[in-house]
């Protein structure tokens, strides 16, 4: 059955792609190629559920398709499938999504370019789980990097596109190279094939081992937004449309998850527990940097790019604890660890292309994505506000939504994990518990601000103002991952559950989880029971609200704000975005490190009339000017080094062609 | 260590009230028997100053410290008109305090009570007839109960802001 | 059964004693002034008084201002399920732990915030603004402090650690303990917003942070807020005084158990309210920007508490 859910999907895919740039009509282009999409995504869901739930791996292989590289290898295994199924879960939406979207685009090139480089997109993230084999893997990842590229850059309006497309695009292709070189000494002069290497794996010196883990950590944590490699991530989401940033948020980013747990689970031998404290830090490192530049930036869905940013950290400490624990001989925590990192990349996926998708919403109705330029929206937008609510209540981690769970989890995790005695544990693990719980209470900050000042108080601009609603499709999009957010709130078991064979085949067995309603997990002492949760507040919350109404003696009025008694009430007295998180911007100045420009305007004739004193207070990229700006200084010397070899003369353009020869014959022989 | 010991050699300081109101208590009209039930022990006041010479300010001061001690009585102030049952007003209303404390007694949910404090509040006082001044607090707000005094004292004060509750006997009716 | 008629009972116990609690600390604070004083009670005659009035709601306000208070006291309620009260037998620990209890409380103050940002003014801002930030720094505290129980108790339900601190007492003994207990009451400082973080009799809006959030809200509205801040001061009262020092709970169902039970935190609740008040007393408001030093010294106490409780097992 999974074998035709994946031709389904595929074919679906190619459909949509070739409707989209040779359907006659503009709007029926659209129809089409998106409602292919949609079944396409619906078909990759299937696929992923049902393999998870037979537990059944199966591979396809085919030496014709790609045959200079080796063939094409396609394995779908419990792993593999769980990831499709997340591509499948977020494409859904966004399809649907589109539809009302990108309606103004019909009937021009731009357009049907958009559907058919979405519907690559969606086939090539479908594809690089499956891989089994490099030449598959490399080729999926590429196709996924060129078509997401292409969709970042594909809005000409979009200031900052090309130059966050320029970033995308040199570091993808960075860790492209860094994969092939990680796969290459992975293989050991074998067959570039899965199965191959892991064979093979066991005989890698501990050198290489090393070269090869920090070659897969800087390319897939590149991908998926580890900082240092991270700077990509909050630069092209938003210059992307919403479904794709949506769709890169939610699904490709998990991709560099994917490729992670792959390869230092299932490729390579169990490796020292100082790896999994390295990536356990580097988690954390991740998770706070993302969280403490969501909650100061101003920019709508550059905060929600920081956001996936800071729940990629979150995500990574389950694989750093689960190394940590597999090293010091606990299987069953190491476990846990992946089950609690794959259970946060579902709801993370989830809530965040919800996240997304919403926020195009409000950028669409309110033509600005500034969040200084919004308010008000919750009247003007009343459905997207609800849904963008339930959303923001997931981020922000509270029950009885999904996000919770996962951070509960997580939480345990680490409670189990630093009862153990070893020395470096009881140091690290308590420490990593308190970032996680900063984390946690931050985004919260973060989620209040960006619902607060986007939906609620007086529109401050007149865009704002003159908001419209989403149309109904993109509503009905966005009312999918919300149902999802509750349902994997209520009953994380339906998820865990199919977890655990996922963690068994990668060789960790945790054992059967118990299926009822509440959570009951081996080795944490304790239980969550969220829909009797759910239920209590429920009750309680309409006692409240039945003892609110009942007890009125007296008519409600309705007034003005209460504001000291000013004459009149202007948006200008509202909070904004950057003075809501003025306070934690003065907390931790060591890391925004604001820089401060006052400029002073004087009257012409005196310099003691003061005509108007302006302040920018900006944060310094101090990522960017310290790691990255000398790179790029050193490549670029290193080209016009390079470039003095154009002399002119062609003695010397001969000359180099043997000597290369030379030189290339030279290197073969040495590592032969 | 030495506040303690001095608290403890202090005490408790609070005077009794007297439990007939002074003469200098109006009360303007009838109030409302359901507010005044609803008060009965529990009232939140919210102060206003409509442009007065704050010599009223520094009486009404001292009522919440522990010489007169209005939270014996279950008086409290509050910082909200919203969440306010009385707003106690002093000073002639001065031209840009007019709207304030019109917008201010809207604020206010019903029930409500205004009690007008001091010499200002009822006539303007010395401020009488100043281009400043747009009339005694009964022109913006309706007035439930004047306090006289060029500052009335605190005592007069809690007196009749009992009187208005009904809570003790005495007061002029005018 | 019993079980669940206990915890029902604990928790509306909690929730009818929280103005008494309020009431109690505010009359030893008025006498300690050298003032009379309301009585114990007078609390319930405001929220009655504040029941029965009108509301004004302000035009900006959405149905995110309605829903907020009920949000609040749901999530209050719910977080109060969850604390022993007089039994360490709890049921409240099928429902959830310590982690599910302080986010409830989170959902709580995320609620209130939002119903301060709602009608668009400018202290409403203000206070939403300082609120979430002392919530956000005042987490890993609680966090790390729920670690250093937990690594004692073998886990993190509030009847696991109740239960095993009354058998085996000996865990108590020990620097980790007093730590985690002393950063625990800071964090709490914090969360129920009294001094040194937040005076909440203060009128002056520049100062406030949690008041500064329900300057819009009258009426019933404001009654359900005003007792929810007392219901949360209640219950993390209860929790101190029963996660750290648990004896005197019962741990059977026998009615003498129970009433020693009852008898022993109201002692402890009165003893901590009396603290409470002393130290409300003699400290002034904190400035905004120096309480991140208080909540990082807090923190502090509770790694260490954590570490050292390592060293002893």
């Amino acid at each position: 059955m999974s074998e035709t859910a994946l031709a389904i999907a595929l074919a679906a895919f190619a459909a949509g792609s070739v409707s989209a740039m040779a359907w006659p009509s503009g709007p029926g282009a659209r129809r089409v190629s998106l409602a292919s999409a949609f079944v396409g995504c619906v078909a990759a869901l299937a696929l992923g559920i049902d393999v998870l739930q037979s537990g059944i791996s199966w591979t396809w292989r085919s030496g014709a398709l790609l045959q200079p590289l080796g063939g094409v290898s396609l394995r779908v295994d419990p792993l593999a499938a769980f990831f499709v199924s997340i591509v499948g879960l977020t494409g859904a939406p966004a399809s649907i999504y589109a539809l009302g979207y990108l309606r103004e685009l019909d009937g021009g090139v731009r357009g049907r370019a958009v559907h058919a480089l979405f519907n690559v997109f969606l086939a090539g993230m479908c594809l690089v789980p499956l891989a089994d084999n490099v030449a598959t893997f490399l080729f999926a990842w590429e196709v996924m990097a060129l078509s997401s590229y292409l969709l970042v850059v594909s809005d000409p309006k979009q200031e900052g596109a090309p130059a966050a497309g320029l970033w995308y695009l040199v570091m993808t292709h960075a860790g492209f190279l860094a994969l092939l070189a990680g796969f290459v000494i992975l293989a050991q002069d074998g067959p570039l094939e899965f199965p191959a290497m892991r064979a093979a794996a066991g005989a890698l010196t501990p050198a290489a081992q090393g070269i090869v883990v920090l070659l897969m950590l800087a390319a897939f944590g590149s991908k998926a937004g580890l900082v240092p490699v991270h700077v990509w991530l909050p630069r092209a989401h938003p210059a992307a449309p919403s479904h794709v940033s949506a769709l890169m948020s939610a699904a490709m980013v998990k991709l560099g998850v994917y490729g992670t747990i792959r390869v230092l689970f299932d490729l390579m031998p169990p490796l020292s527990p100082w790896w999994g404290g390295a990536l356990l830090a580097c988690g954390v490192v991740t998770a706070l940097t993302g969280v403490l530049y969501s909650v100061a930036e101003v920019h709508l869905k550059r905060v929600l790019a920081y956001s996936t940013v800071e729940n990629i950290g979150l995500i990574f400490v389950g694989p750093g604890f689960a190394l940590l624990m597999r090293g010091y001989g606990n299987v069953v925590l190491a476990a846990m660890g992946l089950v609690v990192a794959l259970f946060h990349t579902l709801n993370h996926a989830v809530f965040k292309s919800l996240l997304f998708l919403a926020a195009g919403a409000v950028v669409h109705g309110a033509r600005t994505s500034s969040l200084e330029a919004m308010g008000g929206l919750i009247k003007r937008m009343p459905h997207t506000a609800v849904l963008c609510l339930v959303g923001v209540l997931a981020l922000a981690a509270v029950p009885p939504l999904n996000g919770f769970t996962s951070e509960w989890l997580t939480f345990q995790l680490l409670v189990a994990g630093a009862r153990y005695t070893a020395p470096a544990l009881a140091i690290m693990l308590p420490l990593a518990l308190a970032a996680v719980a900063l984390v946690a209470g931050l985004a919260a900050v973060s989620a209040v601000r960006l619902f607060g000042i986007a939906f609620l108080a007086l529109p401050r601009t007149d865009g704002a103002r003159d908001a419209h609603e989403a149309p109904a499709t993109m509503r009905a999009a966005m009312l999918l991952p919300a149902l999802a957010c509750l349902i994997l709130g209520l009953v994380p078991t339906l998820a865990l559950t199919q977890l655990t064979a996922v963690v068994t085949e990668l060789g960790l067995p945790m054992g059967q989880l118990d299926t009822g309603l509440a959570l009951v997990l081996p080795l944490v002492g304790s239980q969550l029971w969220p829909v009797a949760i759910a239920a209590l507040l429920a009750g309680a919350g309409l006692v409240a609200a039945a003892v609110s109404r009942t007890s009125r003696g007296y008519p409600v009025r309705i007034d003005t704000a209460w504001n000291c008694g000013r004459i009149a009430q202007s948006p200008r007295s509202e909070y904004t975005a950057a003075a809501f998180a003025e306070p934690l911007k003065r907390v931790f100045t060591g890391f925004y490190q604001p820089t401060h420009e006052v400029t002073v305007d004087v009257h012409p004739v005196s310099p003691y009339f003061v005509r108007g004193i302006t302040l920018r207070s900006d944060f310094a990229p101090w990522m960017e000017q310290t790691l990255y700006v000398p790179l790029v200084r050193a490549a670029r010397w290193i080209s016009n080094q390079t470039g003095r070899l154009h002399t002119g003369s062609i003695h010397l353009y001969l000359a180099l062609l043997p000597a290369a020869l030379l030189a290339l014959l030279l290197i073969a022989r040495w590592i032969r | 260590m030495k506040l303690f010991t001095k608290i403890i050699r202090t005490g408790v300081v609070t005077e009794p009230l007297p439990d007939r109101a002074a003469s200098a208590i109006t009360l303007a009209r009838e109030i409302d028997r359901r507010a005044q039930s609803l008060f009965g022990r529990a009232l939140a006041i919210r102060q206003v100053d409509a442009g007065s010479c704050n010599g009223c300010e520094l009486e009404i001061a001292g009522l919440p410290g522990p010489v007169y001690d209005m939270e014996r009585f279950g008086l409290h102030f509050v910082a909200s008109p919203r969440h306010a049952d009385m707003l106690l007003v002093t000073g002639p209303v001065t031209r840009n305090m007019a709207v304030p404390l019109r917008k201010t007694y809207e604020a206010t949910p019903d029930p409500k009570l205004v009690v007008a404090v001091g010499d200002c509040a009822r006539t303007c006082g010395v401020f009488a007839g100043s281009y400043a001044v747009v009339g005694p607090v009964d022109r913006i707000v309706p007035v439930d109960a004047y306090i006289d005094g060029c500052p009335p004292e605190p005592a007069e004060i809690l007196q009749g802001i009992l009187a208005a509750l009904g809570r003790i006997e005495g007061g002029r009716r005018g | 059964m019993t079980v669940i008629v206990l915890a029902v009972t604990q928790c509306l116990f909690l929730m009818i004693a929280a103005p008494a609690l309020v009431g109690y600390v505010r009359w030893l604070k008025a006498r300690l002034q050298g003032r009379r004083g309301a009585g114990m009670f007078q609390p319930y005659r405001d929220l009655r008084k504040t029941l029965a009035k009108g509301m004004v709601i302000a035009d900006t306000a959405s149905w995110i201002f309605h829903m907020a208070p009920c949000v609040v006291v749901a999530s209050t309620v719910a977080a109060a399920a969850l604390v022993p009260v007089i039994s360490a037998n709890q049921a409240g620990d099928q429902l959830g732990d310590l982690f599910a209890l302080m986010a409830l409380l989170i959902l709580g103050t995320i609620f209130l915030a939002l119903g301060g940002l709602d009608p668009g003014t400018a202290f409403g801002g203000m206070g939403s603004s300082r609120e979430m930030t002392v919530a956000a720094l005042t987490e890993p505290t609680l966090a790390i402090a729920i670690l250093s129980l937990a690594l004692t108790a073998g886990s993190t339900s509030l009847g696991t650690i109740t239960n095993t601190l009354l058998t085996t007492p000996s865990n108590a003994i020990g620097p980790g303990h007093a730590l985690a207990f002393a950063a625990f009451l800071i964090a709490m400082l914090a969360e129920t917003g009294r001094l040194p973080v937040d005076n909440p009799a203060t009128h002056l809006e520049l100062t406030m942070i949690h008041e500064a959030m329900i300057l819009e809200y009258s009426g019933p509205y404001l009654a359900l807020l005003e007792w929810a801040a007392a219901l949360k001061l209640t219950l993390l009262l209860t929790l101190a005084a029963n996660l750290f020092v648990p004896w005197g709970m019962a741990t059977s169902d026998g009615a003498g158990a129970l009433a020693v039970g009852l008898a022993a935190v109201l002692a402890k609740i009165a003893v901590l309210a009396t603290l409470l008040a002393v130290l409300e007393t003699r400290v002034a408001k904190l400035r905004l920007f120096r309480v991140p030093e208080l909540l990082a010294m807090s923190f502090t106490l509770a790694l260490l508490a954590a570490t050292s409780s390592f060293f002893t097992r």
